[in-house]
């Protein structure tokens, strides 16, 4: 094999996508823990953590620009490298909003729920499988599996006009409901947003396997 | 990091022209060091002045000083032949002896008295296994090093050089006239070589400077425009001039 040093380059990229991958998954994770056990200690650590993930991304940046200023990439190492400089950023927004509703879940603070959580962390659990298993069909180079990932957006899209309906159902019943409706409608709102960002992550893994740009987020809202 | 060798305000003439202007450049200990810049920029004079190879060109003359590990080669004392043994040099054109490539290997220690077989097999083993070419020329060892491809050949000469141990090597366009997989394992033996030796390498391929170098200095008319780390060199260079030439605005 030659180019041994430019492939070592790119191995090491990839880790620092995976690595960047499971703090964004865990960052959701955490967020969605803290809201629903109204952890406000777990919602700091996601709200503090959330400085690693910045610092990645910039790594990532760096390292993409210099392998493409230096090593000349060219076809499949060229859509790699492409793809890890965007979903690198969409990785990162997906940290940010995980980030927001850690800050909401702070606060709300310890104040009763005006209703029971269900469509909520439905959504968490849907958003957070949705950028775990794109990064297993990142790792795996699997486009049929960044494919069905993308799919699942729908279901998100589907629950947060739910949500959002019975929200707003709520805050028209009760001005006393508008406050913290409008934290949970903020919540529903980042997780929509992070089921497009993780659509995105589909997109470009199926540009890395195959070459192939499809548009797979249909823009409801 | 250390600096293995260094110029200061060395400027070089042939006769009434003055090929290099009063150039600092370090050179950086176990890194590869490229040397960029249009044809007639002085960089394959910088080059040549390293280990004083100008000084058979009639009517070259030096000026400042070249420090190896902080001693100047200019001084008097030096003995050319110890200095280039320590800075090997390898050239554009492959140049292999007419010889067997056990005898091409072994023609440098040879010159410096070693006579016993086994310590030059030893030797040629040796450096031809760091040059990358063992495996592709152990069962003709004693066959005429003419046959073999171009690539091998380059690496061969790198082979001879690294037989006298040096401390210091000096490429000047090693793989302008090697095919496309020639060049990868070259550039692929270039950055195992840095490990055990400093390299420093002219280029007219800017891309082959990109991908094997950790520092880069751009030469023009004889001045050193800019020094830096390869990266920053090919990412944001600091001066106009070396971002046009990078980008292809001229030369």
């Amino acid at each position: 094999m030659v180019r041994e040093s430019f492939h070592e380059q790119l191995d090491k990229l990839r880790g620092d996508i995976v690595r960047m991958g499971n703090l964004v998954v865990n960052a959701i994770d955490m967020a969605t823990t803290a809201f629903k056990r109204r952890d406000m200690d777990l919602a700091e650590k996601v709200v503090m953590d959330d400085e690693k993930i910045d610092r990645l991304e910039l790594e990532i940046e760096k390292k993409c620009m210099s392998l493409l200023a230096l090593q000349q990439p060219l076809a499949r190492d060229l859509r790699f490298i492409g793809t890890a400089l965007k979903i690198n950023t969409d990785l990162e927004r997906i940290g940010d909003y995980a980030c927001n509703i850690a800050k909401i879940v702070l606060t709300i603070g310890k104040e009763p729920f005006i209703k029971p959580l269900v469509d909520l962390p439905h959504m968490a659990e849907l958003c957070r499988q949705m950028v775990k298993d794109n990064l297993n069909a990142f790792i795996n180079q699997d486009r049929e599996k960044a494919l069905a990932t993308a799919k699942k957006d729908h279901e998100v899209d589907h629950l947060y006009q739910e949500v959002f309906q019975e929200l707003l159902a709520l805050m028209m019943q009760n001005s006393q409901n508008i406050r913290q409706a409008t934290f949970l409608l903020m919540i529903a709102r980042h997780l929509e947003r992070i089921g497009d960002h993780a659509t995105n992550l589909s997109e470009w893994i199926i540009y890395m396997v195959s070459g192939e740009r499809l548009e797979l987020n249909e823009k409801l809202f | 990091m250390e600096n293995k060798m260094e110029t200061r305000k060395l400027s070089v003439y042939y006769k009434n022209f003055q090929a290099l202007y009063s150039v600092d450049l370090p050179i950086q200990k176990n890194a590869v060091t490229a040397l960029i810049g249009p044809s007639g920029c002085g960089k394959s004079t910088f080059l040549r002045a390293l280990n004083r190879m100008n000084e058979v060109i009639e009517g070259t003359r030096v000026e400042g000083e070249v420090l190896l590990d902080g001693k100047n080669i200019y001084d008097p004392r030096v003995d050319p032949v110890a200095l280039r043994k320590k800075v090997g040099m390898v050239f554009q054109k492959p140049n292999p002896f007419p010889m067997s490539i056990f005898d091409n290997v072994a023609y440098g220690p040879r010159i410096h008295g070693i006579k016993k077989k086994t310590d030059l097999e030893q030797i040629v083993h040796k450096s031809l296994a760091a040059a990358a070419l063992w495996d592709e020329v152990k069962d003709r060892l004693y066959k005429s090093a003419l046959g073999l491809s171009g690539g091998q050949q380059q690496r061969l000469v790198i082979a001879r050089v690294l037989a006298v141990e040096p401390e210091v090597i000096l490429m000047d366009e090693p793989a302008s006239a090697l095919d496309p997989i020639s060049t990868a394992k070259l550039e692929d033996l270039i950055h195992q070589l840095k490990q055990n030796y400093t390299i420093v390498i002219v280029t007219h391929n800017m891309q082959q400077a990109a991908r094997v170098s950790d520092y880069t200095g751009f030469f023009l008319n004889g001045e050193l425009i800019e020094y830096n780390t390869t990266t920053a060199i090919f990412t944001a260079p600091r001066e106009k001039r070396t971002e046009d030439y990078i980008t292809g605005r001229f030369g």
